[in-house]
């Protein structure tokens, strides 16, 4: 009996702790979304008034109408679309060959990808910023797209999931005559489809969160993606209309949200899976 | 069909034959061109956007440059600047904490994953999902709504902080508070992610381990203590790895966070010396004032800080994580 009560009571004990935590983390959502539907006027005389008085959705259509959002989300959603698909491919394709195929200086080249690993991004900067407007890369989306998909990451990602591919499977086909490329193709990738997607969403939300590069590499706000859309609004209409502000985050944030609550075991999966990659 | 199969076969196990006879052994050559096709495009993709970049930058960073974009080598000149110069060491500093408070939410995440990895815990799913929540958003947008919440005189912090008689200050602005509000987005945005980590190191440790030590009447902080630390060290070391990795390198918040209107790159704001990081300098350096030798040397100095707390990680590393 006392032993029952003690359990419930850690229970309860525990429960409040978490949706105490819960709510610090979700608070600050809400808080957007209710700013997001406030007027000027409010802002100025009640700031702190929880509930918006009286609601203006106008701020949605307006926020949008200020800078073409439309269009940013149409170029953060294909960069990083291409940027997926392209890494899936060039890094599976590499890790395969670190994995399975031994050849002259496989193991040296392996580690230099890892080290390239651990240099930040911003040491490539500058010389990245003239090589690309020597290719006249500056400000179009190739600049976002092509050095993006040189990613030491997700060789090494790749590379433990294609190790956890029994070899057996890959001989059977050697012995009828495959080649390294159809092995590849047809046993390989197909058997490590969990993996890829895991790492497509890793790649994906870094290349939608992205905000650097963008800042550097383009100028014309018809080519910005969201990221970099949302914090030139800031820039041009900033101040004390946060009603507006917020409504635009609120725009940049929600399609995402709305994705990972729909595939949250899958991404939450995916980032465990980031994390054994890097036992 | 399995005649010509047989065939083929034997053909082909001849002709290695005859190869291997000739010192040549089978499809080896053959192995070794298909294995640089395959690592041929990202190899050439790191040759070309990281590795020469790399090498430019180092020379840069003992150069100095023209207003035409000439370098001119002038030694280790960049170098002795930035010894000399305070805002380098002040980086140097801001960074540092930074990463420090960043490392502090390592146990936190470990605590709420071993609460949320209790069995038969309800609503376990939600929880998960919560606390994720933060790791899957825009930074540049949480930077905006967390400027708004830090706002001195209209802020939802100093609002909650009056109900209990606190006067706020004004978060993002005040040198003195700038960089622990900041600190306070970085770990609420990454708690999630560490969380998940550890949910997935917790539930490889085996159950029997906990059966025994029940069965040996250990209490909970004692099982958490002696079992589950020791077991989850792997995935301690690899979440402290990249906490240092990645709070090293913050940029995007203290940017969103410093910046006003009128001044993009943060220069009006009088918090900015205490929380400008070393890639907020290298960023001012080489992009707002184009001294890019300048830039090159303080981002090898971000690199030398990298490199040896990776470096001091995996050494240490030997002395406490336990690979099962």
């Amino acid at each position: 009996m006392v032993a029952l009560l003690r359990r419930r009571l850690g229970a309860i004990a525990l429960h409040t702790l978490l949706i105490a935590g819960g709510v610090v983390m979700l608070f600050p959502f809400l808080w957007m979304m209710l700013t997001a539907f406030k007027g000027q006027q409010q802002m100025i005389q009640d700031p702190l008034g929880w509930l918006p008085d009286p609601w203006r959705p106008e701020n949605f259509p307006d926020a949008l109408g200020m800078m073409p959002f439309g269009r940013a989300y149409w170029n953060s959603f294909y960069i990083a679309t291409v940027v997926v698909v392209a890494t899936l491919l060039s890094a599976s394709m590499a890790a395969y060959a670190f994995a399975r195929i031994e050849f002259p200086f496989s193991k040296t080249l392996f580690m230099v990808f890892l080290l390239t690993q651990m240099v930040p991004s911003q040491v490539t900067l500058v010389p990245l910023y003239v090589m690309l407007s020597k290719f006249g890369w500056i400000d179009t989306h190739w600049a976002l797209i092509v050095p993006a998909i040189a990613n030491p990451f997700a060789v090494f990602m790749m590379r433990q999931f294609i190790r956890s591919v029994p070899v057996e499977l890959e001989e059977a086909a050697r012995l009828d005559g495959a080649n390294r490329w159809t092995i590849f193709t047809r046993i390989v990738l197909p058997n490590v489809r969990p993996g890829l997607a895991a790492l497509g969403i890793i790649v994906f939300l870094g290349s939608w969160n992205s905000f650097l590069y963008p800042l550097i590499f383009l100028n014309s706000e018809d080519n910005y993606t969201v990221p970099l859309l949302l914090s030139q609004f800031k820039g041009q209409h900033g101040g004390l209309n946060y009603g507006l502000v917020l409504a635009a985050s609120a725009v940049s944030v929600i399609p995402m949200l709305i994705a990972f609550l729909i595939g949250q075991r899958r991404i939450i999966n995916s980032m465990a899976a980031s994390g054994l990659g890097g036992r | 069909m399995t005649s010509t199969a047989a065939q083929q076969f034997t053909g082909r196990a001849a002709r290695a034959a005859r190869a291997t006879r000739r010192g040549r052994r089978p499809g080896r050559r053959r192995e070794r061109a298909w294995a640089y096709l395959m690592v041929a495009p990202m190899t050439i993709g790191l040759g070309v956007f990281y590795l020469w970049p790399i090498a430019q930058t180092f020379y840069y960073s003992f150069t100095s440059s023209g207003p035409f974009g000439g370098h001119t080598w002038t030694g280790t000149d960049n170098y002795k600047a930035l010894a000399d110069d305070p805002t380098v060491g002040q980086a140097v500093v801001n960074t540092l904490v930074y990463t420090g408070i960043q490392l502090v939410g390592v146990p936190l995440a470990i605590l709420l994953a071993a609460l949320l990895n209790q069995q038969n815990l309800r609503g376990r799913s939600v929880y998960r999902v919560i606390f994720f929540l933060p790791a899957v958003t825009m930074p540049v947008a949480m930077a905006m709504l967390w400027r708004w919440m830090y706002d001195g005189n209209y802020g939802l912090v100093n609002y909650l902080l009056s109900t209990v008689g606190i006067q706020g200050p004004h978060w993002a602005s005040d040198p003195a508070y700038a960089p622990y509000a900041l600190a306070a987005i970085g770990i609420w945005m990454s708690l999630g992610y560490n969380m998940v980590i550890f949910l997935a190191g917790l539930q490889g440790i085996p159950a029997e381990y906990y059966e025994a030590a029940r069965m040996d009447g250990a209490g909970p902080v004692r099982t958490f203590l002696r079992i589950t630390v020791p077991l989850l060290t792997p995935s301690i070391f690899f979440v402290t790895v990249l906490t240092l990795i990645n709070s090293l390198q913050m940029f995007d918040l203290a940017y969103m966070m410093m910046s006003t209107p009128n001044a993009p790159a943060g220069n009006g704001n009088p918090a900015l010396p205490k929380v400008r990081s070393i890639p907020y300098l290298f960023f001012q350096k080489s992009f707002v004032e184009h001294d890019i030798g300048f830039g090159a040397a303080v981002a090898f100095v971000l690199v030398g800080f990298i490199v040896l707390m990776t470096f001091i990680q995996f050494r240490l590393q030997k002395k406490w994580v336990h690979y099962a």
